[in-house]
């Protein structure tokens, strides 16, 4: 057994700990970070619900090891606030309800806000496209497709009115 | 699901990598995206004692053209394979495939190389790879080879490479004058693998094919060229009777197992519907529709 000591970026603030070689990144993140906003579903790299940022692009982290991240910016859905402002995803999946149980949002904030990030304006197609990695049961998808397109909405308004 | 013990080495260089392969034989696995390794490692399917983390050598991930050829990095990640204008313009089966690999969450990391060294029969690139002609470099503690597509697949999840060697870049011809291609896959919902699919690269000399390289995606236990609908297809005139005659021959010579996906009678008869339609979509491609 090979236990190794990891240095990396979490929404910002650099850690230092040792992990088990066999850790994955959603324990690491839920149980030595305790950041439990990032779920574990299907534990079969399906659902998407553990959807975090690796180095600015999504990954399912009980599909990577903790080890791996050594060295990467995380972020998860802790780290997409501003403070006490909500980010313009969030509100929207508060304004369209975008969730009932909301055991899939964080995942799908992140994988949305990944999308938005190559894609600021993205069709109801494109949106469906970029979720889809993610497995929601209980809302279906429009009112998430709907949130996005807000989220999208209010980030390009942002974009247009200067500073 | 924790995946059992092992050691891990995240190795500087390639060179350093082939070092550690031969110091632990096979007990070691070479971990690249991770996303077939690291869930049949949690089921406890896959023990390796050792895992040599290639994701921190650099310089394997790359697209690009030279002499003839596309060369891909092993380590590319198939969202960047999806996203390259370059595979968008000119590798039109290439820029299929890339779009119905896993989900995109899991293209973020997942990677050509990895794709292919895991030799599963259900994964997408074998098929494509092979309709492609593509050739496989790998480095051993000798140097490197070129390993021929039609070579690599040896069984199950059982490729070419020794033990203590690497794969390290995909080269695919760059498709000629009159060439089009094409994937076509058809998936229970995305992220899940093909009931059936066909990769088709070919030919056109107006409307006869002149040349054509067919794959076939999970319906036999090692990836598979349909070289019986490859020959329906050669010399011939592109007429709904020849790609009816294509399709039937990849439907028999296919082998697929039952499972959830369907009965054997039901994927025979979908390789038949799926490869007349990658073959059409290659064709008008080819003829520059």
């Amino acid at each position: 057994m090979s236990k190794h000591t990891i240095t990396l970026t979490v929404n910002g603030t650099e850690v230092t700990k040792e992990v088990e070689a066999r850790t994955l990144l959603v324990h690491f993140i839920r149980d030595d970070l305790e950041l439990t906003g990032t779920h574990i579903g299907c534990d079969t790299t399906s659902c998407g619900a553990c959807t975090v940022m690796l180095n600015g692009r999504t990954v399912k982290s009980c599909t990577v090891f903790a080890v791996q991240a050594n060295g990467a910016a995380i972020e998860t859905i802790e780290g997409v606030a501003n403070g006490a402002t909500l980010h313009p995803l969030q509100e929207g999946f508060w304004e369209k309800h975008g969730l009932q149980c909301g055991y899939c949002t964080p995942g799908m904030i992140m994988s949305a806000k990944h999308l938005l990030a190559k894609n600021p304006n993205p069709t109801e197609e494109e949106i469906r496209w970029g979720i889809s990695g993610n497995l929601c049961r209980c809302t279906g998808y429009n009112k998430i497709v709907e949130a996005i397109q807000y989220a999208a909405a209010k980030m390009q308004a942002a974009e247009e009115v200067p500073a | 699901m924790i995946p059992g013990e092992f050691d891990y080495h995240s190795p500087r260089t390639l060179q350093e990598a082939v070092g550690l392969l031969q110091q632990h034989g096979d007990g070691a696995k070479i971990v690249a995206g991770g996303q077939s390794l690291i869930p049949a490692m949690r089921f406890r399917l896959a023990l390796p004692e050792v895992l040599i983390d290639i994701n921190t050598i650099d310089g394997l991930e790359y697209i690009r053209e030279d002499d003839g050829h596309l060369m891909i990095g092993a380590l590319t990640r198939e969202s960047d394979l999806e996203e390259s204008a370059l595979v968008q313009q000119k590798y039109h089966l290439l820029a299929d495939a890339a779009r119905v690999i896993a989900d995109p969450v899991v293209r973020n990391r997942a990677t050509v190389g990895g794709n292919l060294a895991h030799a599963d029969p259900a994964n997408d690139h074998p098929a494509v790879m092979l309709a492609y002609n593509a050739e496989l470099i790998a480095l051993g503690p000798h140097g490197t080879r070129a390993i021929p597509i039609d070579d690599f697949f040896v069984d199950l999840f059982e490729n070419a490479l020794a033990d203590n060697e690497i794969l390290t870049e995909i080269r695919i011809p760059t498709p000629g004058p009159g060439s089009g291609g094409a994937y076509y896959k058809v998936e229970r919902k995305v992220g899940d693998y093909a009931i059936s699919a066909t990769a088709v690269q070919l030919t056109m000399n107006g409307n006869t094919c002149t040349a054509a390289r067919i794959g076939l995606t999970n319906v036999s236990a090692v990836p598979m060229r349909a070289t019986g609908a490859e020959q329906a297809l050669i010399g011939k005139p592109i007429t709904n009777e020849v790609l009816e005659a294509a399709g039937q021959a990849a439907a028999t010579e296919c082998d697929p197992s039952p499972d959830l996906r369907g009965s054997v009678a039901y994927k025979r008869d979908l390789t038949r519907v799926v490869t007349k339609r990658a073959i059409r979509q290659a064709v008008e491609r080819a003829q520059g529709g």
